[in-house]
């Protein structure tokens, strides 16, 4: 289980996450919603080390990673994907897999035996299959379409096989097909892979209708916390954020 | 076996057989390569051609490994000359003053750049790009001037004079032109092996990663900084073997091979054959020692052909010879799968 308890980051100022504390249990699926500036991102930085919080306790399974570098939290389990398709241009997609899963068996500094490493295989095809980037192996990365430069992303964290994967917008910048394809991706890949998934997103029409759980964050604060149906008739979240055409509808 | 699975064999049959294959062709062409050069004598009785290959040889090794930093990883050294000057001064002085055995004087060089090249590295590769670039320029010009100003020791700006003693080995004899030649090319077939090897290992593709993506790296587990730092300290070891060659070919040690310049023609060589390949700076080195041979002959302005060279293949080709003719062989490959 994954706890933030009490969790802090100020920008001179500005509280980008103030005291914040959530418990997201094994298997959970949960969305961050919040409006532009609620510190969704920051949120996520500080869980998975890029940045250093201010106070307050990141606790996996009990073991506090707060302040721990990226490399060391990774190793604990915690992966993500980017906002931006954060990937390695010039390498092709199996090249990437191999190497990902090199880094996680710790053999990423061997230099007498050539690359790939025989027990690399199996964890780089399963992922690539997973996300159906199977068919697209040989392509280098930097060639790959916008959204399957997103999944070759998500690909990038699953396969160090994660408790949690925090995905920061997995739909950033796509059509609204294209949108729900990638929505549908992740859900599967929650319900097959029994890991804890936190997403942030903006399309409040995707978030009601696959997050069992929601979160909104405004003004690094929590706002509100809750099912679909809670978040949507919760004053506050309507007032800060939703306005009335989403109470609208669900009334 | 359903069409899937089937279709995943294939997929990874070519790969599979790939990595040990790949690595008996590099053999495989090593010792052709080797053979090739060492009958070269055979065939011509020209001094000059064999001191040319000799050259090539110093600088192959040196313009390589800094190919490892500034294509592999992304690390553009303006000071990676400093251990080719490293190298040299080492095993000459320490041939001068010691009078051990060759390899016993090569083994200690290697163990004096490795430790200075840890120091340095440790340094510089945490700084970005253009910092990185002026510090490892810095420590060359710092190196540069102690070589200068600690005369009793180097000699100053005369440079290790009186010759460095070559007292054979295991039967060969380095004094000998011949077998100066031959340990040249072994050293040469040698260290491109030893890189070609780490280019494609799996910390190869680390370096990779760096390059392209460091924050990602990190991500997936990496110590990026552990990583640059190992690249920096292995790439000065093969800068250092060239300038050992290099000592030993003009039997001294002398402060231009430790000047600033000499990383610029380390970076000339890599512009001119190529970063993206593995052999583009040894195609890039022989190009520019023919370039300087014959330019020199006919004018005394050499530097001025030399800069427009560089300024056709920087600006007009943007890119080294090699990269060219790896480009234009992918794009005929891809046209060829294409119908």
């Amino acid at each position: 289980m994954l706890e933030i308890r009490n969790l802090a980051k100020s920008f001179g100022g500005v509280k980008a996450t103030n005291d914040v504390s959530l418990d997201f249990p094994d298997g959970s699926l949960t969305a961050v919603i919040g409006p532009n500036g609620a510190g969704k991102s920051t949120f996520f930085n500080l869980i998975t080390g890029a940045l250093r919080p201010d106070s307050g306790q990141v606790l996996l399974d009990d073991v506090d990673l707060a302040g721990r570098s990226p490399p060391e939290i990774v190793r604990h389990g915690i992966g993500r994907a980017f906002q931006v398709a954060s990937i390695f241009k010039s390498l092709t997609v199996q090249e990437t897999m191999l190497a990902a899963v090199s880094a996680d068996q710790r053999t990423s500094a061997v230099l007498h035996k050539r690359f790939p490493l025989p027990e690399t295989r199996d964890r780089a095809e399963h992922v690539m299959e997973l996300l159906g980037l199977a068919g697209k192996r040989h392509r280098t990365a930097a060639t790959l379409s916008h959204g399957d430069q997103k999944l070759l992303d998500i690909a990038l964290a699953l396969v160090l096989e994660p408790k949690v994967l925090l995905l920061d917008e997995p739909t950033a910048g796509m059509g609204p097909e294209e949108r729900w394809r990638m929505i549908d991706k992740v859900r599967e890949l929650w319900e097959t892979q029994k890991i804890t998934v936190v997403f942030i997103e903006h399309d409040m029409d995707i978030v009601f209708k696959i997050a069992p759980k929601i979160v909104v964050l405004c003004y690094g604060r929590i706002l509100a916390t809750g099912t679909p149906d809670e978040i949507r008739n919760n004053s506050a979240v309507i007032d800060a954020y939703l306005g009335t055409d989403h109470a609208g509808a669900a009334a | 076996m359903t069409e899937l699975e089937a279709g995943r064999a294939q997929a990874l049959a070519p790969v599979r057989g790939g990595a040990a294959l790949q690595r008996y062709r590099d053999v495989l062409i090593a010792l052709v390569a080797f053979a090739v050069l060492a009958s070269l004598p055979l065939f011509t009785g020209s001094k000059a051609l064999l001191d040319f290959v000799i050259r090539c040889s110093a600088y192959g090794l040196f313009a390589t490994s800094l190919n490892l930093l500034v294509g592999y990883t992304g690390l553009t050294s303006f000071g990676h000359g400093m251990f080719f000057g490293l190298g040299a001064y080492g095993f000459g002085l320490i041939m001068q003053k010691l009078g051990v055995p060759i390899p016993v004087a090569v083994v200690a060089t290697l163990a004096i750049t490795a430790v200075i090249a840890a120091i340095i590295g440790a340094i510089c590769v945490r700084l970005k790009e253009i910092y990185f670039a002026f510090v490892t320029l810095a420590f060359q010009m710092l190196i540069h001037s102690t070589i200068l100003s600690w005369a009793s020791f180097t000699g100053g700006d005369q440079g290790l004079r009186g010759g460095i003693p070559r007292p054979a080995f295991l039967g060969i004899n380095l004094a000998n032109h011949i077998h100066l030649y031959i340990a040249s090319c072994a050293l040469l077939v040698l260290g491109l092996l030893a890189m070609r090897q780490i280019a494609q290992s799996p910390f190869g593709y680390t370096l990779r990663m760096i390059r392209d993506n460091a924050a990602r790296a990190s991500f997936l587990g990496i110590d990026v900084w552990r990583a640059k730092l190992t690249v920096f300290v292995l790439a000065a070891l093969f800068a250092s073997m060239g300038g050992m060659v290099m000592a030993l070919f003009v039997s001294g040690a002398y402060p231009e091979f430790a000047y600033w310049t000499i990383s610029g023609e380390a970076i000339f060589i890599n512009m001119l054959g190529g970063v993206s390949t593995f052999l583009g700076p040894m195609v890039g080195t022989v190009l520019l020692l023919l370039l300087n041979d014959t330019v020199t002959r006919f004018t005394e302005y050499h530097g001025i052909v030399l800069g427009v060279v560089i300024l056709f293949f920087a600006l007009g080709l943007r890119k080294g010879l090699l990269d060219f003719v790896a480009e234009w062989f992918s794009q005929r490959r891809d046209a060829g799968e294409g119908r």
